[in-house]
């Protein structure tokens, strides 16, 4: 059985970001990038999958800039087996999930896997559309904010978190999965596997090679930062507060 | 911060830096406090693979040189540990490898690199000699098929949590020796054998938590096979590591430099009083700029350093100088960095004063700034000997 996981170079989940001065969008320039979070969680998984014997091969992919190979690099170091890179001329313009679908159902219907491990949602543009709009694409079943993914026979049994607790499902394979925060903590990737990861294949290809029309269909009208938060006030005693809570309509 | 320094290492600064994550400021506090080894955070770099990252693939281990081992030490420093606890193993690597037999190579590399041997020491530095290293006292005298060893040494560090130690003693007396460094020879000591066989070690409490120790050396037989390279060419041989020592401390400096420039910068930010944050003031952006700037700089001649020794070629000025415009540079950053934390840089829980004072020992060791302005004085420019 053969997993493929996508996976996205976003802005390191550190860095404090700053909005471009024109309000197009967020400034990248210049600064730190790396694996999406809840990507590294999805390689995790796979890696995990492969070392109990359920699968014989991770394949990662990752559809934006060249500089992206660092991140499938970083897959690789984790265990993948091979990377696929599908370049995207990202800096002018966004990459929307409906044509990232596009491309990774072109990707699946290459590759044949049998599950798709996706993180839930990137953490630049928080859509949470990727795993589900593939899924929809290639007529496959979807398991979505997995904390747990069991492989029995020719199903996977999913834990989903969904509001007040967990749903287990079971889904017939080929799937999608998409991967929540809990489903596993992340390795470090040793000495040795980032020497490893650099001989391991990693294959370059484009979005048009795959006929698939990236342009944008949404417009982006404005981007603002989050406000910061103002100083609170200090009050001598409960009563004040009461008061103060009252005239601000709280209470 | 929002200057992106990035280079051709990234992977390995990520590797590392996630490593370093899973051991927050607290636990490295604790170990200072309780002055102690931090065990666990060695372990764990060993077993990643970080420790053997000199050792040549066809030995186990990674066969990576200087530069990246460098960047490996200056990543533990800017995430808030001390590679003083392990930085011996990395440059004592090359002395073994580039002068050892291959039967010294296949016999100890591959178990270095698994884990099960730790090579952490080198015992250079005498008490009554300091850095007159030629003039050494402690003598290695052939007796059959060993050598008898008698002497003392101080400052010899990690010795309690090492198995192997590279040892350097005089063979052939000062006196017979055409040129005196000649006639010392370079050793690999089984510590665990030879404290139990005339090496006494005598632990040195300290202000900074770093295990350092007195040894004396009372009849010590070594077998003759534990002799690195040629008798009589040990002083050549040591240079190799004491190269490597001064700019991976270098490059640790530099570690500790962003350290403390992202702490301060980050709480002269926050930390407001007259109702600005204090960092608005030039008095203070000021320092933190101008040791951030040096930092930079030290960082220049710290690569340079690293390019030469890794293509095999003379870097002792290079080595020197980077690791004086680090230490430098590292000094005044920590300077800054409590200094602007007023009050709050003296409590422990800042960590501003335990890396305050880890940082301040690479003005003295492993080399003293006044020897590297007298180095630089008559090896670079040619000024007559003053000492």
């Amino acid at each position: 059985m053969k997993v493929l996981v996508p996976v996205k170079r976003v802005l390191d989940y550190n860095i404090k970001v700053r909005v471009k001065p024109d309000g197009s969008g967020v400034d990248l320039a210049n600064v730190k990038m790396s694996m999406n979070p809840f990507d590294e969680i999805a390689v995790e998984e796979a890696v995990r999958l492969k070392e109990r014997g359920k699968v014989e091969e991770v394949v990662v992919v990752s559809i934006g800039a060249k500089q992206a190979q660092e991140t499938l690099r970083t897959a690789l170091a984790m265990g993948a087996d091979r990377a696929i890179l599908v370049e995207v001329d990202t800096a002018s313009q966004d990459i929307e999930p409906l044509a990232v679908a596009k491309i990774l159902k072109a990707v699946v219907e290459e590759e044949h896997p049998s599950l798709v491990i996706a993180g839930k949602q990137a953490i630049d543009g928080d859509m949470s559309a990727t795993g589900q709009m593939t899924a929809a694409l290639l007529g496959w079943g979807q398991a979505t904010f997995a904390s747990r993914i069991d492989i029995d026979g020719d199903r996977a049994v999913v834990a989903r978190e969904v509001d007040g607790g967990l749903q287990t499902i079971g889904v017939k394979l080929p799937a999608v999965v998409t991967a929540d925060l809990r489903l596993n903590e992340p390795r470090y990737p040793s000495l040795p596997n980032i020497m490893k990861a650099k001989k391991k294949p990693l294959r370059e290809t484009t979005a048009a090679a795959y006929g698939v029309d990236t342009r944008p269909r949404l417009e982006v009208i404005k981007t603002v930062e989050a406000p910061t938060r103002q100083a609170g006030e200090r009050v001598p005693d409960v009563e004040t507060l009461v008061a103060k809570l009252k005239e601000k309509g709280i209470l | 911060m929002n200057h992106s320094t990035e280079d051709a290492y990234q992977d390995i600064r990520d590797a590392v830096r996630a490593l370093c994550e899973t051991f927050p400021d607290a636990y490295h506090r604790k170990v200072d406090e309780a002055r102690a080894y931090p065990e666990e955070f060695v372990a764990a770099l060993t077993e990643a693979g970080w420790m053997a990252a000199l050792i040549p693939e066809e030995y186990g281990g990674s066969g990576l040189g200087l530069t990246e081992a460098s960047v490996i030490m200056e990543e533990i420093n800017r995430a808030g540990g001390n590679s003083g606890a392990c930085h011996g193993q990395m440059y004592n690597m090359n002395t073994l490898i580039r002068h050892g037999s291959e039967e010294q190579r296949r016999t100890y590399l591959p178990r270095i690199a698994s884990g099960e041997l730790r090579l952490q020491s080198m015992g250079v530095t005498e008490p009554s000699t300091g850095t007159d290293t030629t003039k050494i006292k402690t003598t290695a005298v052939k007796n059959g098929d060993r050598y008898v060893v008698n002497g003392q040494k101080v400052w010899i560090s990690r010795v309690q949590h090492s198995d192997l130690m590279i040892l350097l003693a005089r063979t052939t007396p000062l006196a017979e020796v055409r040129r005196k460094s000649e006639g010392l020879s370079i050793f690999l000591v089984d510590i665990n054998k030879a404290t139990k066989a005339g090496m006494t070690v005598r632990p040195i409490p300290n202000m900074v938590n770093h295990e350092t120790n007195e040894l004396f050396f009372d009849n010590l037989e070594i077998p003759e096979e534990n002799l690195i390279g040629e008798e009589g060419k040990g002083f050549q041989y040591i240079l190799t590591g004491l190269n490597a020592e001064r700019t991976l401390i270098a490059a640790e400096c530099i570690g500790d430099g962003y350290w403390f420039t992202d702490r301060i910068t980050r709480y002269v930010s926050e930390r407001t009083v007259f109702d600005r944050p204090i960092g608005q003031n030039q008095g203070v952006q000021f320092p933190i700029a101008e040791a951030y700037i040096e930092v930079e700089a030290a960082n220049l001649m710290r690569y340079k350093a690293c390019a030469l020794y890794d293509a095999g070629k003379p870097c002792g000025a290079e080595a020197n100088m980077a690791k004086y415009l680090a230490a430098k540079a590292s000094w005044e950053a920590a300077n800054a960095c409590l200094q602007f934390h007023g009050g709050f840089g003296f409590a422990c829980e800042y960590d501003v004063e335990r890396k305050f004072r880890e940082t301040r020992l690479y003005q003295v060791a492993p080399i003293s700034t006044n020897l590297i302005l007298g180095y630089v004085a008559e090896h670079v420019l040619g000024l007559p000997r003053s000492y």
